[in-house]
């Protein structure tokens, strides 16, 4: 009998009360539960980023995180960048420079982008890089992605 | 990832209570980005994990107490990086722990949790060696101070007792200011463990204090009061002896796959100096 806790999140601005396993991580919940599947499980081990979302509005990797702790924190996915049917500014940025290929590690990159743009107004290049540097990409996008960031940045969107 | 129990105690006492009943079955939970890699590979398989972020005393923040800089066990990388008394007083703690994983890393791992792994490459020991931090541990038999050079003994063991959880790092706000610089070496740029880390700090009264890791089973503090390796008008043939001797702790293990024993042997030498000639410069500059 595998032991359950009673957790209260907000996930993208709505209240949800859950039980969880206390060996699942925030990932499983967020994908199996809640059936959010932007989040990716990739690496596991905190090296790729895939499975990237806020909690408290911080981004963390979600595959690193047991669901029972995030209990009272307010967590926004890539689901909930678009407000009322429109994609966010980072969204429409990457889709402008193309930064989406086969697109599995684009949900934990905007999550990213995003968390960083809310940090650095203009960032630099370095700050781009250096705000990124926790996702991966095995397509490549890198040049594309830093263009949708900055672009962002510039007022572009 | 294997079942276990999973306790997120209120009080201080009721920790400590657990980690003393369950002893090596039980796993502390703070950060967890190193602690639910293992859980997962199998690596760890406690019987108990204890969430410690609902404790009181543990809470993140970093503040002045009588002369000393505290910082709460579970204040995480991002904090420790961005805090202006650790910029102010302790600089390579903050570039150390800015270089931390990645972002996300940064936002969820703790610089106690970094301390308590006892990882020989722990890119914020050198700093707390260098910069004499003591950790804050309390257990069965009450409150202690442990200096950090007392904490390590190899990779993963520390010398807290049985019952025994870190509460808080303390740092000394030195009398004269150690100007201190944080470098390491990795396989590539971006984010990687350190095939060599080290701090080096100068004080005015010429005492130069070099810490470094990666290099042997845990992190190595050495001091040289001669005064000769920040003495400008001193030659490098003066200096190089001293910096041997001050490297001699250095043991690498032949096993470890991200860097060779001769190649980190070389390394530190490299950024030994390099980082001696930086601290000078920002003693200097009062930095």
């Amino acid at each position: 009998m595998v032991e359950t806790f009673p957790i209260e999140v907000t996930v993208n601005g709505r209240r949800r009360t859950l039980e969880v396993a206390g060996h699942h991580s925030l990932l499983d919940v967020i994908r199996d539960d809640l059936g959010l599947t932007g989040a990716k499980e990739c690496c596991l081990v905190g090296e790729c980023g895939a499975c990237t979302v806020m909690m408290d509005g911080r981004t963390v990797d979600s595959c690193l995180v047991l669901a029972v702790e995030v209990d009272g924190a307010e967590l926004t996915t890539v689901e909930g960048l678009a407000t009322d049917g429109k994609l966010a500014p980072i969204q429409e940025a990457f889709l402008d420079k193309g930064a989406v290929q086969c697109g599995f590690c684009i949900p934990g990159q905007l999550m990213s982008a995003q968390a960083l743009l809310a940090e650095h107004e203009h960032p630099t290049l370095a700050e781009v890089q250096e705000g990124m540097a926790g996702n991966l990409c095995r397509c490549g996008c890198y040049q594309q992605i830093t263009d949708a960031i900055l672009a962002v940045a510039e007022g572009e969107r | 990832m294997h079942t276990f129990a999973y306790a997120r105690p209120a009080s201080l006492s009721e920790a400590v209570a657990l980690l003393d009943a369950h002893g090596p079955d039980a796993r502390v939970l703070a950060g967890g980005t190193d602690l639910i890699v293992r859980l997962r590979d199998g690596s760890a398989a406690p019987s108990i994990v204890i969430d410690v972020k609902r404790i009181a005393e543990l809470r993140p923040g970093i503040r002045e107490v009588d002369g000393r800089v505290v910082i709460g066990a579970t204040t995480v990388m991002t904090d420790v990086a961005a805090d202006p008394l650790v910029r102010r007083h302790f600089p390579a703690l903050a570039e150390a722990a800015a270089v931390v994983g990645s972002v996300q890393i940064r936002n969820r791992a703790t610089l106690a949790g970094n301390i308590c792994n006892a990882s020989p490459a722990a890119d914020t020991a050198p700093p707390l060696l260098v910069h004499g931090a003591s950790v804050v541990a309390e257990g069965p038999g009450g409150t202690r101070r442990i200096p950090v050079d007392e904490l390590f003994v190899r990779s993963g063991v520390t010398t807290l007792a049985r019952g025994e959880l870190v509460i808080a790092i303390e740092l000394p706000i030195p009398a004269r200011r150690i100007a201190s610089v944080h470098v390491r070496r990795t396989r590539r740029r971006g984010h990687d463990l350190a095939s060599v880390t080290l701090t080096c700090g100068v004080d005015a009264a010429g005492i130069t204090r070099l810490a470094y890791g990666s290099v042997g089973p845990r992190p190595v503090l050495v001091t040289d009061d001669s005064g000769v390796l920040v003495d400008p008008a001193a030659s490098d043939e003066a200096k190089a002896p001293i910096l041997e001797a001050m490297f001699a702790a250095a043991s690498p293990s032949p096993r470890s796959m991200r860097a060779g024993p001769e190649y980190r042997l070389a390394m530190l030498r490299v950024l030994g100096r390099r980082a001696l000639a930086e601290a000078i410069d920002r003693l200097a500059a009062g930095e």
